[in-house]
C-alpha cells in the first residue's frame, strides 16, 4: 500500500506491505540509527519517537504510523551530537550498537523531566539494554548532557 | 622516551576515534553496508538433538518463485575444519563441515536456502521435507563418556596436535597436570575443604547478532564482510571449507556491535561464503536473536570437584581441581578454554606443594562451547575463589587475610608456570588494600540485618587473566607517512567497541610526538593490513599495542634520517615533534607536510615512502590482576539477591585511556553479575534450548546491577609497551565468587551452582535450617 510518513519533519511517500514494521521502512529509507537487537521487545535498539513518545519501531506496523510525526536520531542532529559527545567523553559508547536507541530514550526523558534523579534515569531507560558498558557510564554521560543543556 | 608525567597521549582519556560516527546513525555496521540486490540466506535447522539425515526432499521448495538455490550436505565440500579462531597449529578438532549428514544439536544446520528476499526464503524453508533417523541424544556430561550414541562417529575427524581426545568415546579432549603428591600433602594438612561447584553455559549476547555479506570483486575473488573478531582466521577457515586458496578470499570487518568472544568463532561466514562463491552473486545472512542464542557458541559448562588443603599456619598446601566440561556438539575452543584457566587461577596462591588441574571435556548434543570473555579463567576462578572463602571460614580467618598470606609476589613462580616463568609485575597487595579501603572492609561487619526480611553481606574474590597467548599471539603493525604528511596506522586487530583503535593510536602518537588528529587508523581488512590474529585473549593493548609502539619507533627513526638528509645535517642534529623537524641550532625547519610530497617524486633525492613496520609477540602472558568486593542484599523470604555495591580495583599495568579502561571494568563486572545471578542456558529434556531470547535468557538491565566503584593501581609491566598489560577479560572474573561470598556472609546460604537465582538461594536457606 502507498502511504505518507512524516519523518524528521519531511513527508515521504512509501510503498509498504501490510505486515511491514516501521524499523524496516526507516532502514530502507536510509536511516540506520535504529537497529534490530531482539525478537521479543526487550532490547530497545529500535527506539524512535512517534509524536514525541518513544516507541519500538521493530514491532510498530508502518501503516499505523501514516500521518504521524516520526523522529529518528538523525532528525535530532544537534542535540544528539551534544549527547553523543557527552557519552563519548565517558567512553560510554563502546560498540555503539545499542547507544543510539538509548539516546532516543534519554532525549525523550529530558523533555518529560529535565531534572531527573539517577533512579528516574535508570527507570526510564530500563528498556534499553546494553551488553558492553555496565550502564554506569551512560548515567555519567547523561548527567553531563543534562548539565550542558541547562547551561 | 617520555616518563609517565611527561606523556602526551598515553594515560589520557581520549574519546573513541569512531565515536562521532557510530553515535550519529551513519552507516557503519555490516547490515548498513549490504550491497543492493543481495540474495537472502536462511538456514533450515534440525529439530532433533542427534540424528542422521536419511532424505531431504527439496522439490516443492525449489518450485517456489524467488528461490535461487537450496543446498544440503550433498552439495558442500567434505573437508572438515574448525570454526574456532586460533593460530597455528589450531588446537580445536577439525570436526565440522558446512553441512553434515549428522545433525548434533537442536538448531544444527540442515539446508541453506537462498532466495530473493527473506519472506520467500522463510516460505521455502517450510516446504522442505527432511527424513531423519533420530538417535538418543547425549545431554548429560556425567553419562556422555562411552554413551551408546557417538556424537562424532565420522572417521575423518582430525586433530592437529595431541589434545587427549577419543571421539569414539565422546571424549572431545582432556587435560591433566599433577605436580606434587596430592593425597600425601592433603594428609598432612590441618584443614581440608572440598566441594562440587558448577558453572553454567552462558551466552555472550552481543547486541549485534552474527551477520555476513559476501560478493565477488572485479578480480573474481570472494569478499566477505562480516561482524567478526578474527578476519585472518576466518579467511583461512573459508579457504579450507570451500577448498580454494586463501588468496582468493578477502575478509573485511566493519564496525561491530560487540563480540565478547562469540565472534572469535566463525558463524555466519561459512554459509554465506559458500553461497556467493557457488552462485557468484552477492548474498547476506543475518541471524535473528533466537539463532544467535541457539546456533553459535556459549561459555563451556563445567562441574568441578575441588579440594584445598592448608596447614595451621594458614598456607594453602594443596589445590586439587578436577572437572567434567561440556564441549557441546563441536570442539571449538574446548581444549584451550580449559587449559587457559589453569594458568590464570592457580598461580594466585603459590605457596603450596601440590596442584592437580584436570578435566575430561566431553562431546554432547548441546550447542557447542566456544570463547567467552574470561576464556576458562572465569570458570576456574569460580570454584577456586569459593573454596578459598570456605577455607577461611573453616580456619576462622578473615577471607582477605588468608588470601594475602598465600598470594604470589612479583619475582615468584608457581607450580603451574613454565620452568623459567615468574610474575614480572603487579601491585597485588596495593590493589587489595585499596579495595578494602573502598569497601570499608575493616571498619564494618561483613554480615548484617537490613530490615525484617533482608540481610546484607560482603564477599571478596581475586582474579588473574593473561595478556595475549604467550609464544603464539603475534601482531604486525604498519604506519605510513602519507603524501599529505599525515600518518595512517594499519592493524589487523579488531576493535569491537572497546576503543582499541584509539588506544593503538595513542601509543603510536606517543612515540611519534604528533597530535592524534595527525593519524588515522585502518583496521581489519585482510587485503590491506598486516597479519594479526584478531582481538581476543586480552591481546590487543599488550601485543598489538607493543607492535604499534615499535612500528612508530621504526618510522620515527626513518623520518629523522630523512630530515637529516634533506637538511644536510647529521641525525643527531635533528629534533622532531611528530609534525616539525628542526636543526638544533634552529636555522632549518621542515614539516612532515613539506617533506612527504618530496618523497613521492624522484628528483633531488631518491623517492621513498616512509613506512614504519614491526612484528611483535611475547614469550610471556603477563597477568592483569583484579580485586572485587561485592555487597549484596538477600531477601530471606524469597531468596532474591540484589547487588547493592561493587568495589573493584584493577591492575592492568599502565592505563592507556582511563575512561575506556573504566568502562571495560564496569562492563565486565556487570556481565559477571549476570552470570552470577540470572544468566543460564537451559535445555529441555529432549535437548531443545529453552533460553533463546532476552525474555528467557536474562542479561542485566540497568536496574539489576547496583552501584559500581572502580579504581586502578598501575604497575609497570616490563615486557609491554609503556608498561601495559590487559583489561578486557580479567574484569568479568570476580563477580561470581565475590557475590557467592557475599550471600554466604549475608545469610549463611552456601551456593555452589550458578546462576545463584532466588530459587537456589531459597533452597540453600532451607537446607541450612
Amino acid at each position: 500500500m502507498d502511504i505518507k510518513l512524516i519523518v524528521n519533519g519531511k513527508t515521504v511517500s512509501v510503498n509498504v506491505e501490510a505486515d511491514e514494521m516501521l524499523l524496516t521502512t526507516l532502514r530502507n529509507q536510509g536511516f540506520f540509527s535504529m537497529r534490530r537487537g531482539c525478537d521479543t521487545l526487550n532490547c530497545g535498539l529500535c527506539t524512535v519517537w512517534l509524536d514525541g513518545d518513544t516507541i519500538l519501531s521493530c514491532s510498530y506496523p508502518t501503516f499505523r504510523a501514516a500521518g504521524h510525526e516520526i523522529t529518528t536520531l538523525e532528525g535530532l542532529a544537534e542535540e544528539a551530537s551534544l549527547l553523543a559527545d557527552c557519552l563519548a567523553a565517558e567512553g560510554a559508547d563502546q560498540c555503539g550498537y545499542c547507544t543510539t536507541g538509548m539516546m532516543m530514550s534519554a532525549m525523550a526523558l529530558r523533555r518529560k523531566n529535565p531534572n531527573p534523579t539517577d533512579e528516574e534515569i535508570k527507570e526510564f531507560l530500563v528498556g534499553n539494554l546494553c551488553r558492553c558498558t555496565g550502564y554506569e557510564s551512560h548515567l555519567r554521560g547523561i548527567r553531563r548532557y543534562l548539565g550542558e543543556v541547562q547551561k | 622516551m617520555n616518563t609517565p608525567k611527561q606523556r602526551q597521549h598515553v594515560g589520557k582519556s581520549y574519546k573513541k576515534v569512531d565515536a562521532a560516527t557510530i553515535l550519529s546513525g551513519r552507516a557503519a555496521y555490516t547490515e548498513d553496508l549490504i550491497p543492493p540486490h543481495a540474495l537472502v540466506i536462511k538456514i533450515l535447522r534440525s529439530p532433533h538433538a542427534m540424528a542422521k539425515i536419511l532424505d531431504i526432499d527439496l522439490k516443492s521448495a525449489l518450485r517456489l518463485p524467488g528461490v535461487e538455490a537450496i543446498y544440503t550436505y550433498k552439495d558442500v565440500p567434505q573437508v572438515r575444519f574448525t570454526l574456532a579462531g586460533q593460530s597455528f597449529p589450531e588446537p580445536s578438532a577439525y570436526d565440522t563441515l558446512i553441512l553434515d549428514q549428522y545433525v548434533r544439536y537442536v538448531g544444527d544446520g540442515v539446508a541453506i536456502v537462498v532466495a530473493v528476499d527473506e519472506k520467500t526464503a522463510l516460505q521455502a524453508m517450510q516446504m522442505i521435507r527432511v527424513t531423519y533417523d533420530v538417535m538418543e541424544p547425549v545431554l548429560d556430561i556425567h553419562t556422555a563418556l562411552d554413551h551408546p550414541t557417538v556424537v562424532h562417529p565420522e572417521e575423518d575427524l582430525h586433530y592437529n596436535m595431541p589434545v587427549g581426545g577419543d571421539p569414539k568415546r565422546n571424549l572431545a579432549c582432556s587435560y591433566s597436570r599433577v605436580t606434587g603428591d596430592i593425597e600425601g600433602e592433603l594428609a598432612k594438612c590441618d584443614y581440608v575443604v572440598a566441594g562440587t561447584y558448577f558453572d553454567q553455559a552462558t551466552s555472550q549476547s552481543a547486541m549485534e547478532t552474527f551477520r555476513t555479506f559476501c560478493n565477488i570483486d572485479q578480480f573474481g575473488r570472494l569478499v566477505c564482510t562480516s561482524s567478526t573478531q578474527i578476519p585472518f582466521h576466518a579467511r583461512r577457515h573459508i579457504a579450507r571449507a570451500l577448498q580454494i586458496p586463501a588468496a582468493k578470499v578477502r575478509v573485511i570487518k566493519p564496525r561491530i556491535g560487540g563480540g565478547f568472544g562469540s565472534k572469535q568463532t566463525a558463524c555466519t561466514e561459512l554459509y554465506c561464503a559458500f553461497v556467493t562463491w557457488t552462485l557468484k552473486k552477492p548474498a547476506v545472512l543475518i541471524y535473528d536473536r533466537h539463532e544467535a542464542n541457539n546456533c553459535s557458541t556459549s561459555r563451556h559448562a563445567r562441574e568441578w570437584q575441588i579440594r584445598l588443603g592448608a596447614t595451621k599456619d594458614g598456607i594453602i598446601q594443596v589445590i586439587d581441581m578436577v572437572a567434567i566440561s561440556d564441549a557441546g556438539a563441536y570442539g571449538t575452543h574446548a581444549f584451550t578454554t580449559f587449559t587457559a584457566g589453569e594458568h590464570k587461577s592457580v598461580p594466585l596462591y603459590n605457596k603450596g606443594k601440590a596442584v592437580r588441574y584436570e578435566s575430561n571435556i566431553v562431546y554432547t548434543n548441546h550447542m557447542a562451547g566456544g570463547a567467552f570473555r574470561g576464556y576458562g579463567a572465569t570458570e576456574a576462578l569460580w570454584p577456586l575463589e569459593c573454596a578459598v572463602t570456605k577455607l577461611a571460614k573453616k580456619m576462622g580467618m578473615d577471607e582477605i587475610e588468608l588470601r594475602l598470606k598465600n598470594l604470589i609476589n612479583v619475582g615468584e613462580t608457581s607450580l603451574v608456570y613454565a620452568p623459567d616463568e615468574v610474575l614480572e609485575s603487579g601491585l597485588l597487595k596495593e590493589a587489595i588494600a585499596r579495595a578494602k579501603e573502598m569497601a570499608r572492609w575493616d571498619e564494618r561487619p561483613h554480615s548484617w540485618q537490613i530490615d525484617d526480611t533482608h540481610r546484607g553481606g560482603l564477599g571478596i574474590a581475586l582474579a588473574f587473566q593473561g595478556s595475549g597467548v604467550a609464544n603464539v599471539d603475534t601482531a604486525s603493525v604498519e604506519i605510513k607517512l602519507q603524501d599529505d604528511g599525515y600518518y595512517t596506522l594499519y592493524t589487523g586487530s579488531t576493535d569491537m567497541g572497546t576503543g582499541s583503535n584509539t588506544v593503538l593510536m595513542q601509543m603510536a602518537c606517543e612515540v611519534l610526538g604528533c597530535p592524534m588528529e595527525h593519524m588515522t587508523c585502518y583496521e581489519a581488512d585482510t587485503d590491506v593490513v598486516p597479519f594479526d590474529p584478531g582481538s581476543y585473549a586480552s591481546s590487543t593493548t599488550y601485543v598489538t599495542g607493543t607492535a604499534a609502539k615499535l612500528a612508530a619507533e621504526d618510522l620515527r627513526a626513518k623520518l629523522i634520517r630523512t630530515f637529516a638528509k634533506y637538511m644536510e645535517v647529521s641525525e643527531s642534529d635533528i629534533e622532531f615533534d611528530g609534525i616539525m623537524a628542526h636543526t638544533k641550532d634552529g636555522k632549518q625547519t621542515m614539516t612532515t607536510q613539506e617533506l612527504a610530497p618530496k618523497l613521492m617524486v624522484s628528483f633531488g633525492h631518491e623517492a621513498e615512502q616512509l613506512v614504519g613496520f614491526a612484528t611483535w609477540g611475547s614469550h610471556t602472558s603477563p597477568p592483569p590482576f583484579m580485586v572485587g568486593i561485592a555487597e549484596v542484599s538477600v531477601d530471606t523470604e524469597t531468596g532474591q539477591v540484589t547487588p547493592l555495591d561493587y568495589y573493584a580495583v584493577v591492575d592492568c599495568g599502565t592505563v592507556v585511556n582511563p575512561a575506556l579502561a573504566k568502562v571495560q571494568a564496569e562492563g565486565g563486572i556487570v556481565q559477571g553479575i549476570g552470570m552470577a545471578l540470572t544468566e543460564d542456558i537451559r535445555y529441555s529434556p529432549k535437548g531443545r534450548l529453552e533460553t533463546n531470547n532476552f525474555m528467557t535468557y536474562k542479561i542485566p538491565t540497568r536496574l539489576d546491577m547496583g552501584r559500581l566503584h572502580v579504581d586502578f593501581v598501575e604497575s609497570h609491566e616490563p615486557t609491554g609497551a609503556f608498561g601495559v598489560k590487559s583489561i578486557g577479560e580479567v574484569v568479568i572474573n570476580t563477580s561470581c565468587p565475590a557475590i557467592q561470598g557475599a550471600i554466604l556472609n549475608a545469610c549463611g546460604a552456601e551456593l555452589t551452582t550458578l546462576p545463584m537465582n532466588s530459587e537456589k538461594v531459597f533452597q540453600a536457606l532451607m537446607a541450612k535450617e
